[in-house]
């Protein structure tokens, strides 16, 4: 019972881990950057949820597709701003940019949104469904968010296989010059990719709100650990990230369960360092085939 | 916040040239300067807040009786340490060598005293510690010792915690889940050294991150043991998420706390449950009051427009202490007759009674004992309809 309840508790955690890195894996297998900052777009998707919702009292939905539409805006704004200038002169300062854009996102949203946690009430998350007889209890949302990212998952797979985007995403990794030569917007991809992943991490951010404290620096940690995920699960399948989401997240809790909670950053980070020596490229990823 | 107005301006000028006119008269009444090196941004900010209301409140009664030393008005100086101890320093040493103040109050956290109060000691300018509740800070080893404080103290709340616990629940086989940090590790501390003196052992101790989201497997493995109550310490949000972790577990188990969920809106975090955590106060504006805690009250409603009632003196502990803790400053300037640092330290020994807000101090302070705040002193309350209401005492 002890195992079963860490192992339910641990999906939990480690699919919205997964959600937050498929994020990353749209933006590198497009452009192969990232926003660092990928944290911040969770919790702006959430402090945005929040205010509409219950500050403004606009109703639940709109509030949420709002928000949704607001964090793939600022996605637009973070390529324009912090990535795209300096790729374009072939600096790697993006990685920097990209960081202090989210320190001042979070500074921003410090001085608007107040310094007081504050919780989002779901009707989702106030009871807690009571599983069989041992009396493991989730809330009905904590079920929610794998189906939602394991579907997400599926989403991006079909896309970049199946469609004329996602073909044209494939081209551009593949070689950038040669798609633009053959007529596909490259810079658009890109930039739609941007929006693309601050959307993914403001749709964790919508899902987390109800279950988490929200406040200015509620993403920190989690896209840490996001982006650790990303590259567990060799950043370029979309499955392997949503799954190495969802090895991270339960191992932390078996770990805590087992051994006790001050061990339990310790371990977690240590298996990632110990797996990413064992596969240089994830879990899932492959080697780059580098074309000459 | 106050802007300048015309005839404030005007008055200024007037006082200006009058100090030029009469140097001699204006130094007579040069204003005693009192410091506040507290956080006052970032999630701190309202606790910073909180304290600047409870000395200005207390120095406003003061001025308004006539100040002290003859005629001489107070003056709060404040200034932000970010939470930051190396920030606190430079501030603190700012306001005792440029300022010269005659107290220094501040140290919200409890890392920040720690590094402000040996700089108080060596520089011999009393420290007044109306919040952090390390115990070290008072009992930092320095003779003379400069640092006084009117707030909770770790040592002594783990010591409640668990006679109440005892009290209260009859627990036998008490656990700790506690916030990983120098906070939680200085409870971790008092904590079993309280339960050594009683001869009882903790069956688990388990540690959460602040931003920790489920709590559910260190729970998971303190229900494991046995455990029959917990000992909880963290800040409002995480303290949050262990009682929603409970919940989600269908762990009906009796939450003793330390007083993290008075720092916000508790209720809203936690969820219907938060009424089950019983958690350590110094002073509940709630319940029925004093004269004292009547007058603060009023006069609180009176001078800022966003407090409409007892519920939005928040939180009440950092009110209720810096109040005290300026009366009992001011008793000690004005029993040493001067503002000079040893004077007044020792000042403070001559208190003889005050009745202010958390009780009437008898001599508070003695060469011994710098902590005015005692065990019996704590009020235990819950959060009933987003209120802090008093349930009981030790």
């Amino acid at each position: 019972m002890l195992m079963l309840s860490a192992f339910l508790s641990g999906l939990g955690l480690g699919s919205m881990y997964g959600l937050m890195a498929l994020g990353f894996y749209v933006t590198y297998a497009v452009s192969g950057t990232v926003n660092f900052a990928q944290g911040s777009s969770m919790m702006l998707g959430a402090v945005l949820t929040f205010t509409f919702a219950q500050t403004l009292g606009w109703p639940v939905a709109f509030a949420i597709l709002l928000a949704l539409v607001l964090c793939a805006l600022y996605g637009w704004l973070v390529e324009w701003l912090a990535v795209r200038p300096f790729v374009s002169r072939g600096s790697d300062s993006w990685l920097m940019a990209t960081v202090a854009l989210g320190i001042i996102l979070d500074n921003v949203v410090l001085f608007t949104f107040g310094k007081e946690p504050r919780s989002m009430p779901s009707p989702l998350a106030e009871a807690p469904v009571r599983l069989g007889e041992l009396g493991l209890g989730v809330y009905p949302l904590q079920i929610l968010i794998p189906v939602v990212g394991l579907a997400l998952a599926a989403a991006l797979h079909f896309v970049a296989r199946r469609t004329r985007w996602g073909v044209g995403m494939l081209a551009v990794v593949q070689n950038r010059d040669a798609a633009r030569l053959m007529g596909i917007p490259v810079k658009r991809l890109v930039t739609a990719s941007f929006a693309l992943s601050a959307l993914l991490a403001a749709v964790a951010g919508v899902l987390i709100a109800p279950l988490f404290n929200i406040h200015a620096d509620m993403g920190t940690l989690f896209g840490l650990k996001a982006f650790a995920v990303a590259i567990l699960g060799g950043i370029l399948s979309p499955w392997g990230v949503m799954v190495a989401g969802l090895v991270f997240g339960v191992s932390e809790s078996l770990v805590t369960v087992l051994l006790g909670s001050g061990y339990t950053q310790i371990i977690t980070f240590s298996l990632v360092i110990a797996t990413l020596a064992w596969r240089p490229n994830g879990l899932f990823g492959r080697a780059e085939v580098k074309k000459v | 916040m106050s802007r300048p107005t015309r005839r404030l301006v005007l008055t200024q000028l007037a006082a200006a040239a009058c100090a030029t006119a009469f140097t001699g008269a204006a130094l007579a009444a040069e204003p005693i300067k009192i410091g506040l090196v507290t956080a006052l941004s970032g999630q701190s900010a309202l606790a910073g807040e909180a304290l600047t209301r409870g000395i200005t409140l207390a120095i406003d009664e003061i001025n308004a009786a006539g100040g002290l030393l003859g005629g001489r008005k107070l003056e709060l100086l404040r200034r932000d340490d970010e939470s930051n101890p190396a920030k606190g320093v430079v501030a603190a040493r700012e306001l005792i060598f440029k300022e010269k103040v005659a107290v220094l109050f501040g140290g919200l956290d409890t890392p920040v005293s720690m590094a402000i109060v040996p700089v108080a000691n060596q520089e011999k300018v009393p420290f007044m510690g109306p919040w952090a509740a390390g115990t070290a800070i008072t009992k930092n080893g320095a003779n003379p010792n400069f640092a006084f404080r009117v707030s909770a103290v770790d040592e002594i709340v783990d010591k409640a915690m668990l006679q109440y616990a005892q009290k209260t629940f009859k627990s036998t086989k008490p656990a700790m889940i506690l916030v990983n940090n120098p906070w939680g590790e200085s409870n971790e501390k008092g904590l079993k050294a309280a339960l050594a003196e009683k001869g009882v052992a903790s069956v688990g101790v388990e540690k959460f991150e602040a931003n920790d989201l489920d709590v559910v497997p260190q729970l998971t493995r303190l229900k494991a043991a046995g455990a029959d109550t917990l000992f909880l310490v963290g800040n409002v949000g995480p303290s949050a998420q262990v009682v929603k972790s409970l919940d989600r577990m269908g762990w009906k188990v009796p939450v003793v706390s330390h007083w993290g969920p008075a720092g916000g809106r508790f209720t809203e975090l936690a969820g219907p449950n938060a009424k089950d955590v019983h958690f350590i106060q110094t002073y509940s504006f709630f319940g029925k009051q004093g004269p004292v805690g009547e007058r603060v009250i009023k006069t609180m409603m009176a001078k800022y427009p966003n407090v409409k009632g007892p519920g939005d003196i928040t939180p009440a502990v950092g009110v209720a202490n810096a109040y005290d803790g300026l009366h009992l400053a001011a008793r000690a300037i004005a029993a040493a007759g001067s503002t000079e640092g040893d004077a007044v330290r020792q000042g403070f020994y001559k208190i003889d009674r005050h009745e202010g807000l958390i009780k009437t101090y008898v001599k508070p302070f003695s060469a011994t004992v710098h902590d005015a705040v005692g065990v019996d002193d704590y009020v235990w309350t819950q959060f009933i309809d987003n209120r802090i209401v008093p349930v009981g005492t030790n």
